[in-house]
């Protein structure tokens, strides 16, 4: 079985984010970029299924930029097989990155995509369910537990009131939630071997695909401050706040 | 121009996201219709025909609608989205898996989760963790769009009488199937509906201390949350998870217990309009949006503040 995961390079989750001065974006100069945290995910469960002799294959794919190699080279490092960059120079939005996943995804014709539910960007959580509808799979979304059998996969997904295991027939699109597995590390032997890995370079242009925005950024502001608190001395103090100042509680 | 707001329901009751999704319909402006699609869910099309300002409710009841998957969902939503300037839904687990499919269907940018309505094509979106707002506005045709319950007040559940129109199943796909659902079942208020939450945090430092939140939220018709911290330790499941990839919420009162503040928990939280935080770490980013801070070690305060109410 082959799998691929799709991931994307995002700006690390420590940074904190500000606007630009103009607000006309956000400001990512100099800021530290990484894997996004759910594709991260994604790739280990794509390893691990390897490692358990059902997957054979694990490609990683990513849409963007020259220097997305980089997060492309984290994850043969992690342990997928080879890489796919499908070159870029706009910052595309989330149908576009799908349809473009769509064109790879049929000439590797794999039985299993996994990719994270959201990218800690733009906070969209769109791709892989836009990417089942192009592909006409079927999906599971925000999944805690996979598990193969045969032409279909088990997958136990993470709703508001609490889980939900849906079946669902391959080849599927599978996105990830946080509590599927803790990923590894990356050993310095493995990042070293990744360099030697297949990764090849695709431009976008090539594929024929309508990736025009349909969104314009009109302005990027920082939400509205808090009114700054007080510390409180004691429980006592605490609960009298809440009734008579907040009144909150009675 | 006209609206189809998707509805939130458990084949049985209306969920209260839906009534803030007609909200931020009512603020687009033009006809909101309501589609129910389910099955033996004509007490929620009933009450969907009440929701204050609603002209139509659809309603497909069928058992290939029963547990809302995506792709018969989505496949349905498409067939009649043809009427429809705006697709709403709330953004909720249902939601989030449900429209962005229907999205790609139609060729689609969605915009995800808006926080406040501009005009009829722009919108306000939180991004990166609500570390900053977005404005953005659409060129398609017809907008399929999430919206954060918690940024818009929700409309009245009585007061309309719109006609309910019945549709057949159509599109139904056997892409995927249902198991099993494990709902957790409590006595409290849920999360996100709740006008005051308690959450813990590591400082919790079991599972079992959450008993000390859950007196406490007892005391107060309280929901208990945690922070992903907390989830990932595995002192709580994950429906308690607050935060940037958990569960949005704005109540009334936030007790954070034990949370030193990261920003993505900020980001489920933040909009709350009574913050109170309990850290012994007098330096924690949980106190930069508090109310009332009180440096203090839980496992005194906690029995202490379940003492006093």
């Amino acid at each position: 079985m082959k799998i691929v995961v799709p991931i994307k390079r995002v700006v690390d989750y420590n940074v904190k984010v500000r606007p630009l001065g103009d607000q006309s974006d956000v400001d990512l100069n100099n800021v530290k970029m990484a894997m996004n945290p759910f594709c991260e995910i994604a790739i280990e469960e794509a390893v691990r299924l390897k490692e358990a002799g059902t997957a054979t294959e694990v490609i990683a794919v990513t849409v963007g930029k020259t220097d997305s190699q980089e997060q492309l080279r984290t994850a043969l490092a992690l342990g997928a097989d080879r890489a796919i960059l499908v070159e870029t120079d706009s910052l595309l939005e989330p149908l576009a990155i799908a349809k473009a996943l769509s064109k790879v995804i049929e000439a590797e014709s794999p039985q299993l995509v996994i990719l994270g539910k959201q990218a800690i960007d733009g906070d969209n959580n769109q791709t892989g369910q836009m990417l089942a509808a192009l592909l006409n799979y079927g999906q599971a979304t925000f999944a805690s537990e996979i598990s193969i059998d045969g032409n279909s996969a088990s997958v136990t997904r993470e709703i508001d009131g609490g889980l939900q295991t849906i079946q669902v027939s391959l080849p599927a699109i599978v996105t990830t939630d946080l509590r599927l597995n803790e990923p590894r590390y990356a050993s310095l032997p493995n990042i070293m071997k990744a360099k030697k890995k297949e990764l090849d370079v695709q431009p976008i242009d090539a594929m024929g695909l309508d990736t025009a925005p349909r969104m314009e950024l009109l302005s990027v502001e920082l939400p509205a401050a808090r009114q700054e608190g007080i510390k409180v001395e004691s429980v006592e103090e605490l609960v009298g706040k809440l009734k008579n100042e907040a009144k909150v509680i009675s | 121009m006209s609206t189809l707001v998707i509805a939130e329901h458990d084949n049985t009751n209306l969920k209260p996201a839906t009534l803030n999704t007609v909200a931020a319909a009512n603020v687009i402006g033009g006809a909101v219709h309501i589609l129910v699609a389910g099955h033996s869910c004509q007490s929620v099309a009933d009450e969907a025909a009440a929701v204050d300002g609603v002209e139509k409710v659809i309603l497909a009841d069928d058992s290939a609608y029963e547990n809302q998957l995506a792709e018969s969902t989505a496949n349905l939503i498409k067939l009649i989205s043809s009427d429809y300037s705006h697709i709403l839904a709330p953004a909720t687990t249902f939601g989030k898996n449900v429209l962005p499919r229907l999205s790609a269907l139609l060729d689609v940018q969605q915009i995800s989760e808006i926080t406040e309505v501009v005009s009829e094509d722009t919108f306000k979106r939180p991004i990166y963790a609500g570390s900053c707002i977005a404005t953005v506005k659409s060129s398609d045709a017809v907008k399929v769009i999430t919206v954060r319950a918690t940024a818009f007040d929700p409309v009245d559940a009585s007061g309309g009488s719109a006609s309910v129109e019945s549709i057949s199943a159509d599109g139904v796909s056997d892409l995927s199937s249902f198991v099993n659902e494990e709902i957790a079942q409590s006595d409290r208020p849920e999360l996100t509906a709740a006008s005051i939450v308690i959450s813990g945090g590591r400082g919790m430092q079991s599972g079992d201390n959450f008993h000390l939140l859950e007196t406490i939220a007892d005391k107060l018709g309280a929901a208990v949350g945690a922070s992903r911290a907390a989830v990932d330790a595995g002192f709580v499941p994950n429906d308690y998870q607050v935060g940037q990839t958990g569960k949005i919420v704005a109540p009334d009162l936030y007790i954070a217990v034990g949370i030193s503040g990261a920003i993505q928990h900020l980001a489920g939280m933040k909009d709350s309009k009574v913050i109170v935080a309990i850290n012994k770490d007098e330096d924690a980013p949980i106190f930069q949006v508090a109310d009332y801070g009180l440096v203090a070690d839980l496992f005194n305060a906690l029995p202490e503040l379940s003492e006093q109410l």
